[in-house]
């Protein structure tokens, strides 16, 4: 297998062939933050809260393959303040009133929002008026909280194969629907499996019966499956 | 059909050609005020008059002034070709019955000698307006699929890819990347199934020049692709082009099928082992399906989102297959270049441009239309000489070129030459062609926060800095527009542009603050005059409303 060689903040890394600099990056303990990104389903470069200076250039980590003769810079002045405005844009598109949320402690966004030092939001908020669907039997969807980053959309469609979300609208008005937007519970192709709750980065979609802070994600339980079916190892 | 098939149907067709022939434009805009009833109504004066034998009528493309439209060409032997405006319906008897001599009375017409004409530079226009793009007879008597025929006999694929890129061509989709490059990157794939995407999905607000290529001279496009697709040894093409151009959907259907008819395209072409076919797929309105990557996601019928490249089209783009796509224009100008040659094109334009530019010039100057010029003209010319500069009462003050993706440049930097590199270090770009004019009533706060509205609308949603910048960025604009923005606001603005230029993950989100930053670049008095003032107190006062 052939390795190559890159720079990362000044300190030569190597990389297996094919690796994403996000992977190498981890590999290398230097952490980069992401949101969309979930280990096991396709990579879609759509938070850009991983862009990472390659050479002068700002590309995504997780979709960029690392390779020979990179000066790759993961933690610039200029990307700690695009990511600081990435997060408070997320705050500010929809409504995420932690205190009230299902996923607060769980949350993806709240931590990234603290670990990039978030304390307030530079942006009005836009404050949309959004849905929530709870006709589901065992899970919830609650727009308001809904960061668009598909993860639900990919694992449903990559793990489960079921293929029951998807993202309807352009812009701003980008929502995720299940079927061709039926209510969740009279979804036809939905399994109610559950992976994209454990694959949602905040309380969008929940388990039913959860309330404040309840709403724990399980993404261990993704990665095992994901292990077991490309490893055939079946234990974590 | 083999080559001298094709030369005795264009002679048979050359042969056929009347006396005087009446040109009538039925692009777009001409046929949308009126000119189908104006070609009725000469018809039925010929055939009435018994002019039959001696004048026919022919309904072709644009003919370029489209302010002055309907449009009226009269060709007659030994007599200078005239070019009605403005006709009616009325005055139609009165042009049949004059064709061949002076003038009709009391119809206006245009100077073909004017700078407006005179000026131009036909490569990629050389047979709007003077084939009927209807007929695939009348196109292939101007010359169409000669080149086709020339390519596939007497060269090789490489030195077709070689031929265009010495030519120096460059894409005219906007972003002006090497064509010869992007054609030798997939020609240098293994073999395999290929494909040639035509990418006419022309969005910018203002623009017309792909319209009018595809309405007046559609064999044009389908030649430059078969060229291309014999090239990086593809056998299928695909046209997506917008489904708000119902009738250059139309015209490319007819000539799909016409060519198809006659074997140019399809299998053996030219009995030759070479096949080629072309399909057409329509866009359902989304301006990102502009952008090539979301362009492939649509033909495959997915939703129309752009991905990260690489990897590029040319590499993995339909179906995962490596893929050539252009735009209209660029293939517009391929059939040209084999008939011509690389160095010949290569003399035409600048240093780093090479050929002509087609522009939709619009706005504020007398003459709006079609105009193709020179690269390497200064803005001055196009816009105070062929455009006739500012109508009555109006001083000239900037031009936006590039639509939503492009900048203004200011009127006292009006001798820059187009070319991409000038535009671009202007902080504009040469983008697919539209060429607005303003003058001094246009607020350019107003434009920047129209554009930046634009792109807010179309953004697909997939990436934070697009799809929730430019709604803030549209907010921001907005009140400083209404006078209610502190100053910090500016600061602001710039800040979040600055983020959403760097991080968006499209060409559309990375170029959505450009209208921006090029207005507060020259403009930028306009911004800070419309500020709440220190003390609470500004021109623009909230306090004052």
């Amino acid at each position: 297998m052939a390795v190559t060689t890159l720079r990362l903040n000044g300190a030569m890394i190597s990389a297996r062939e094919g690796q994403t600099i996000l992977e190498a990056a981890r590999e290398a303990g230097t952490r980069i933050p992401t949101l969309c990104h979930l280990d096991g389903v396709s990579p879609v470069g759509a938070c850009r809260l991983c862009l990472v200076e390659v050479n002068g250039r700002l590309m995504p980590s997780c979709v960029t393959k690392a390779a020979e003769e990179m000066d790759v810079r993961t933690d610039t002045e200029q990307l700690r303040e695009y990511r600081k405005m990435i997060v408070e844009l997320l705050f500010a598109e929809r409504n995420h009133v932690c205190s009230v949320c299902v996923a607060d402690g769980h949350c993806e966004l709240q931590n990234l929002a603290e670990e990039l030092g978030v304390d307030h939001i530079r942006f009005d908020y836009l404050a949309p008026e959004c849905g929530v669907d709870l006709s589901h039997d065992r899970y919830g969807q609650d727009d308001n909280r809904c960061i668009l980053c598909t993860r639900c959309v990919r694992v449903c469609d990559e793990v489960e194969g079921a293929h029951t979300w998807d993202v309807a609208g352009r812009g701003a008005r980008s929502r995720v629907i299940t079927d061709l937007d039926r209510p969740w519970g009279e979804s036809s192709t939905c399994t109610s499996c559950g992976k994209c709750v454990m694959a949602c980065p905040t309380g969008a979609l929940f388990h039913r019966g959860a309330s404040v802070a309840e709403n724990v994600h399980d993404r261990a339980m993704l990665r095992f499956l994901i292990t077991a079916r490309e490893e055939k190892r079946w234990t974590v | 059909m083999d080559l001298n098939d094709l030369i005795a149907l264009a002679d048979r067709e050359r042969a056929d050609r009347a006396p005087v022939e009446l040109g009538v434009c039925l692009a777009a805009s001409c046929q949308y005020s009126g000119a189908e009833q104006i070609c009725r109504s000469l018809s039925e004066t010929v055939v009435a008059g018994g002019l039959a034998g001696r004048v026919r009528v022919r309904k072709v493309g644009c003919l370029r002034l489209c302010s002055e439209g309907p449009l009226v060409r009269a060709e007659g032997e030994g007599t200078p070709p005239v070019l009605y405006r403005k006709v009616t319906a009325e005055q139609a008897p009165a042009i049949a019955r004059a064709a061949g001599g002076a003038p009709a009375d009391g119809v206006a017409t245009a100077d073909l000698n004017a700078p407006f004409f005179s000026m131009q530079r036909s490569i990629v226009l050389e047979n709007t307006g003077r084939v009927e793009p209807e007929r695939i007879e009348s196109a292939i008597a101007a010359g169409a699929y000669r080149s086709l025929s020339l390519a596939l006999h007497e060269m090789s694929p490489e030195a077709v890819v070689d031929e265009i890129t010495r030519s120096g061509l460059r894409g005219r989709g906007g972003a002006g990347y090497p064509t010869g490059l992007k054609w030798a990157t997939v020609a240098k794939m293994p073999p395999g199934q290929k494909y040639v995407v035509c990418n006419a999905d022309e969005g910018d607000p203002g623009a017309f020049m792909d319209r009018s290529v595809l309405e007046s001279d559609p064999h044009r496009v389908i030649e430059g692709m078969a060229i291309a697709a014999f090239a990086v040894g593809a056998d299928q093409g695909f046209i997506y082009v917008r489904g708000e151009y119902p009738l250059a959907i139309e015209r490319l259907d007819t000539a799909i099928r016409q060519a198809r008819r006659l074997g140019l395209i399809g299998s053996d072409i030219f009995e030759s082992p070479f096949d080629f076919r072309v399909d057409l797929r329509i866009g359902a309105g989304a301006f990102v399906c502009g952008e090539e990557t979301a362009l492939l996601q649509s033909i495959e019928g997915r939703r129309g989102q752009p991905r990260p490249r690489p990897p590029y089209p040319a590499e993995s783009g339909l179906w995962g297959c490596p893929t050539l796509i252009n735009n209209v224009e660029t293939f517009a100008n391929v059939p040209a270049i084999i008939r011509e040659g690389a160095d010949w094109f290569a003399g035409i334009g600048t240093q780093g441009s090479k050929g002509t530019k087609v522009f939709a010039l619009a706005g504020k100057v007398r003459n709006t239309g079609l105009v193709e010029v020179p690269m390497g003209m200064t803005l001055r010319a196009i816009v105070e000489s062929i455009g006739g500069g500012p109508p009555e009462g109006s001083t000239i003050k900037a031009v936006q070129t590039g639509g939503p993706s492009g900048g203004c440049i200011p009127s006292d930097l009006f001798d820059t030459p187009v070319e991409y590199e000038a535009l671009k270090a202007l902080g504009s770009i040469m983008g697919s062609g539209g060429m607005i004019v303003m003058d001094q009533h246009d607020d350019m706060v107003a434009l920047a926060r129209y554009f930046m509205g634009f792109c807010m609308d179309e953004s697909c949603g997939k990436c934070v800095p697009c799809r929730s910048g430019t709604v803030q960025l549209y907010r921001m604009l907005d009140r400083i527009e209404r006078g209610v923005a502190a100053p910090e606001e500016l600061e602001r603005l710039e800040a979040l542009c600055d983020m959403v230029k760097h991080a968006s993950l499209c060409g559309l989100g990375q170029a959505a603050p450009n209208p921006v930053l090029s207005t507060l670049r020259f403009f930028r008095h306009e911004y800070e005059a419309k500020l709440i003032g220190k003390n609470g107190e500004g021109t623009h006062s909230p306090i004052a409303r």
